[in-house]
Parts: structure tokens; sequence; C-alpha cells
């Protein structure tokens, strides 16, 4: 008789823990020889916590009562527990912080789409400094422990958060045809975006912004690409912030592994600029991501901007098994 | 795909249409024409397939670019893909239709409450009765769904339509109107930015002949 587990689960034998465990040894290492001390939080919250992190990692995934009725949850990502803890055991202290982590997150996942309901994530954050410095160590960090892990073609895609809905407020579109549009930019559908911007009956060079700009993506030129009259003027701190960064990846001389992608957006709204993906020609996921959360940890009475990365393990274990073929 | 990108090319309705565009674009479809058994063309970058697979080919990255139509990608809004284009062709109404004359549907509605409605698109089904408001049992069925309110299985159903013929020959009519489906252009997410310059030159070949 066979027992179930729970689809999007499952059971990891020998030979693939040990390639597993290869994977989050070198990744942790790395972080560890930066300065990035690892932390252990526990996979069960309790729900509000997670709400006050964000709506959106509170709506997904597992509750439960505990003995005297508390609602718990199974955190959805690791950001957010790291950002409740750095509020409380360490309030006081100084920064800047560097921590790094290795645990399983949950979520919901649809019927027979493939999705992993349990996943393990390795990241980093980095909690007090503010500007382009911190999120280029960040990211050359994660570029590097891939390295490690044994990727070599792997990319970073970078863009703002806060960028489109910037030029939303620069253009002065009301707040109820707002969401229809950032629907559709997160929902990727940029057909539908054309048809909503093309009723906002804005003059012809903002109509073409707002189209445009999603679409933008490459090198260092394309800031320059949005930097017209218009855009520049609408969205000057987020391309600045971008520019700022390029330079500093320029620095580490890792500006050509990094592709900026100004349609770029990620699921949750704690980040407040600068967003980051990481790909690999071999998987046709994002091997994981993360941004700038200047705001997420003062939600938890201790303010402090910051910036990280997560990257999907299981993941990063297909590009580096595509890789070892490749050889 | 002569400049390294894979598509996916669906069979059926669209079939003939996308190999027309992709010829123009320059590809060279001369062996997916005459061999209808095959379905890989490795040399010409095309896989074909049933419309319905092409979002779950192009979310996982096995190819980078597919055809397929919107009532596809509407039926199935879990799969990460980029809508780049709107290609026009393919064009299709997704509708609700019931027996002519005799108000099925309403008469439904009315007396009992909620309406019973065949459909091979459930979540498209579903999404709309919510949306007007009307209580509605979906019931999901595979083929010739026209058989379904002749038999008194349901009350209407949920189906797409290019002109109309087949519901009328079943005596059955439209509704409603819910959404026009046409041929959509989609990406995978990680090729969009793996392959941006290629993707981004193919987008713009087509826009200049769409338009």
């Amino acid at each position: 008789m066979i027992h179930p587990i729970p689809p999007g689960t499952r059971d990891v034998l020998p030979d693939e823990m040990r390639e597993l465990r290869a994977i989050t040894a070198a990744l942790g290492a790395a972080f560890e020889r930066a300065g990035y001390g690892e932390v252990f939080t526990p996979a069960l919250e309790y729900e509000d916590v997670l709400r006050t992190g964000d709506a959106n990692a509170a709506g997904a995934g597992y509750r439960m009562f505990d003995e005297q009725g508390q609602v718990l949850a199974l955190r959805s990502d690791m950001t957010i527990p790291v950002a409740r803890m750095v509020a409380t055991r360490f309030r006081g202290v100084e920064g800047p912080l560097r921590l790094s982590y290795s645990g399983h997150a949950y979520r919901a996942v649809e019927h027979g789409s493939g999705q992993q309901r349990e996943f393990l994530q390795s990241g980093l954050e980095l909690i007090g400094p503010e500007g382009a410095e911190a999120e280029a160590e960040v990211i050359a960090l994660a570029l590097t422990a891939l390295d490690e892990a044994g990727l070599a073609r792997h990319r970073v895609g970078l863009g703002d958060g806060a960028l489109y809905r910037t030029l939303l407020d620069g253009l002065e579109v009301p707040e109820e045809r707002r969401l229809p549009l950032l629907d559709c930019l997160s929902r990727r559908d940029l057909v539908t975006l054309e048809l909503t911007v093309e009723e906002l009956g804005l003059p012809s060079d903002a109509r073409e912004l707002l189209v445009r700009v999603p679409e933008l993506r490459g090198g260092a030129e394309v800031l320059e690409r949005a930097d017209g009259p218009l855009g520049g003027r609408l969205a000057r701190d987020a391309l600045d912030g971008l520019r700022a960064l390029m330079a500093a990846l320029a620095e580490r001389s890792v500006a050509e592994r990094v592709i900026l992608d100004l349609g770029l957006v990620r699921e949750l709204s704690y980040y407040t600029g600068a967003v980051y993906e990481v790909y690999d020609p071999a998987v046709g996921f994002a091997l994981g991501g993360g941004g700038r959360y200047d705001e997420l940890i003062g939600r938890f009475g201790d303010p402090r901007p910051a910036c990280g990365m997560a990257l999907d393990v299981q993941r990063v274990h297909i590009a580096q098994a595509a890789e070892e073929r490749l050889r | 795909m002569k400049d390294g990108l894979t598509v996916a090319v669906p069979r059926g309705a669209l079939f003939a249409d996308t190999l027309d565009l992709l010829d123009r674009l320059g590809l060279d479809t001369g062996e997916v024409r005459s061999n209808d058994r095959k379905l890989l063309f490795e040399e010409a970058g095309i896989v074909t397939m049933r419309p319905s697979d092409v979002p779950t080919y192009v979310e996982h990255g096995a190819a980078d670019i597919g055809i397929t139509g919107k009532d596809v990608l509407l039926e199935a809004p879990e799969r990460d893909v980029y809508e780049l284009l709107d290609l026009g062709y393919g064009r299709c109404e997704m509708v609700v239709a019931a027996r002519r004359g005799d108000d099925a549907l309403g008469e439904a509605q009315r007396r009992l409450g909620r309406v019973r409605v065949g459909t091979k698109y459930p979540r498209i089904a579903s999404e709309h009765f919510a949306q007007t408001g009307r209580q509605a049992e979906i019931v999901a069925v595979k083929g010739s769904v026209e058989l379904a309110p002749l038999t008194g299985l349901v009350d209407g159903i949920v189906d797409l339509t290019a002109t109309g013929r087949t519901l009328s020959e079943n005596d059955l009519e439209v509704v409603e109107d819910i959404v026009t489906c046409t041929a959509r252009l989609i990406a995978n997410p990680v090729a969009h930015k793996l392959k941006a310059d290629r993707i981004d030159e193919l987008v713009g070949r087509i826009r200049a002949g769409l338009s």
C-alpha cells in the first residue's frame, strides 16, 4: 500500500540529499565568509506577525490553532520572520547586521501546477545601510555564492518595485484606475496593459511611456531609454537609484551579469525600492529574488533600512545539474 | 527558430494561421506542414502541441515563446508567462448559449435559484457567473458540449464559437457574450530577460506586420 504525501512536498533520499547539502553548504560558506551569520527562526509564526509584515504573506498558506486558540501560520517567506527577529532580538544593537538563513517556507499550490508546497530557501539579509552600495554587496554575494554552488550562466534581473507607481503618480492617474494597470503588470499581461493605458486618455508621450517602460530590459543603456524628457522628470529617484546601483555593481565587476528590467515586479508588497530576481538558462523559473525593504522592520517597531535575497535551493540544484551535463 | 528561440505552435484551429505567420518571419515551416505526425522540429526550433498545452511548455521554459488562444490563457491564469502580443487571428467569442426558444437559463435562475452550466472552460464559466452575481453549478465536460443542454444535463453552456454554426445546427442560440478571444504571443519569464534582444526583435517584426 502506498501512503501518499501532499502534492508539492517530497521525500529526499540520500543521493539527492548529498547534492542538496553540498549546495546549501557552498551557499552558506560563501555567506559566512562575507560576514553573514546564520540564524534560525521557527517555521510556525503567529498569523498576526506575518500579517504585520505583508498582507499577501498572511493570505497564502496554512493556518492552525494552538492549544490557547491562537492562530498560527506556516511562514510563506523567510524575510518577514527575520525582520520580526531583528526588531525584537537585536533592538538597540547597532548595525549593520549581516544575517543568513537556510530553511523551509510554505505556500498553497494549485493542483497539477507542479509548484512546491514546501520549499527550501537559502538567503541573506543586510540590515542597516541605505543606498546602492549595500544592494551591490547583496547582489554580488548572491552571484558569487551561486558560482561556488556550481552555476556558471546565472544572471540577476534588476528593477525598481516603486518605479511604475511613481510614473502613475507623476501622470496623475486616478487611484481607482491604477489597480488594473498594476494588476496587468504583475500578471505580465502586456496586451491588456496596453489596452488599459489607451483608455486613460493621456497624451501620446505619456501613453508611450506607460506601455514601453515594462518592456525595457538590457544593460545600463536601458536607463537612458527610460530617461526621456517625461520619464526622467517623473521617475528621477528610481532611475538615479538604479544608475547608482549599476555603478556600484560595475565597481565589483559584476555589472555584466546584471540585466536591468524596468517591468520587474515581485509578489510581495514590502519592497520599497530596487527588486532583484535570479535566472539561469537551464531553468524556466526564477531561482530566487529579493529587494530593498526599508519599511518592513519598522512595522515591527525598530525602523531600519534593509535589503536581501533568497534562493530556491531545489531550483539551484536543477541549474547546477544542467551545468554539470554541459561540462 | 534560426536565432535560437524555441517556439510552441498550437495544432488545431490556430495551426494554419500560425504557420503563415512564422513563414512571414522567415522560418522554414515546410517540414511542419508536410508531416502531421511529427511533433518536434528541432532544426526549425518548432514544437507542436494542443493549444492548451502551450502555456505549460512555455511556463516551464521547454519553449521560449508560444502561440495560443486567449481562451486557453484565461482558463489557466496560474501559468506564469508573459502575454506579449494580440496576434489578431483566430478570433472567436466565448459565449453563454442555451436551447432556442425556451429560456431554460432564466427559468432555472428564477425557480431553482441557480443555473446548471456545461462547459470545457470551468474557470471562465464560474468567473463569468460569479461576476454577474448568479449562482451556477458548473458541469465540466470534455467534448461536444452542445449535447449537454439538449439532453437536459444542463440549462446552458459556456463555449467558444467562431461562426455560431455548430450552435445553430444543434438548436442552440447565443444568450450572452463573455469575451472575445484571439491568438496571443506568450513568452517564458526567464527567456524574456535572458533572450530579450531576440524576443524584442521578433515582437517588433510581428508588430510591424500587424499594423
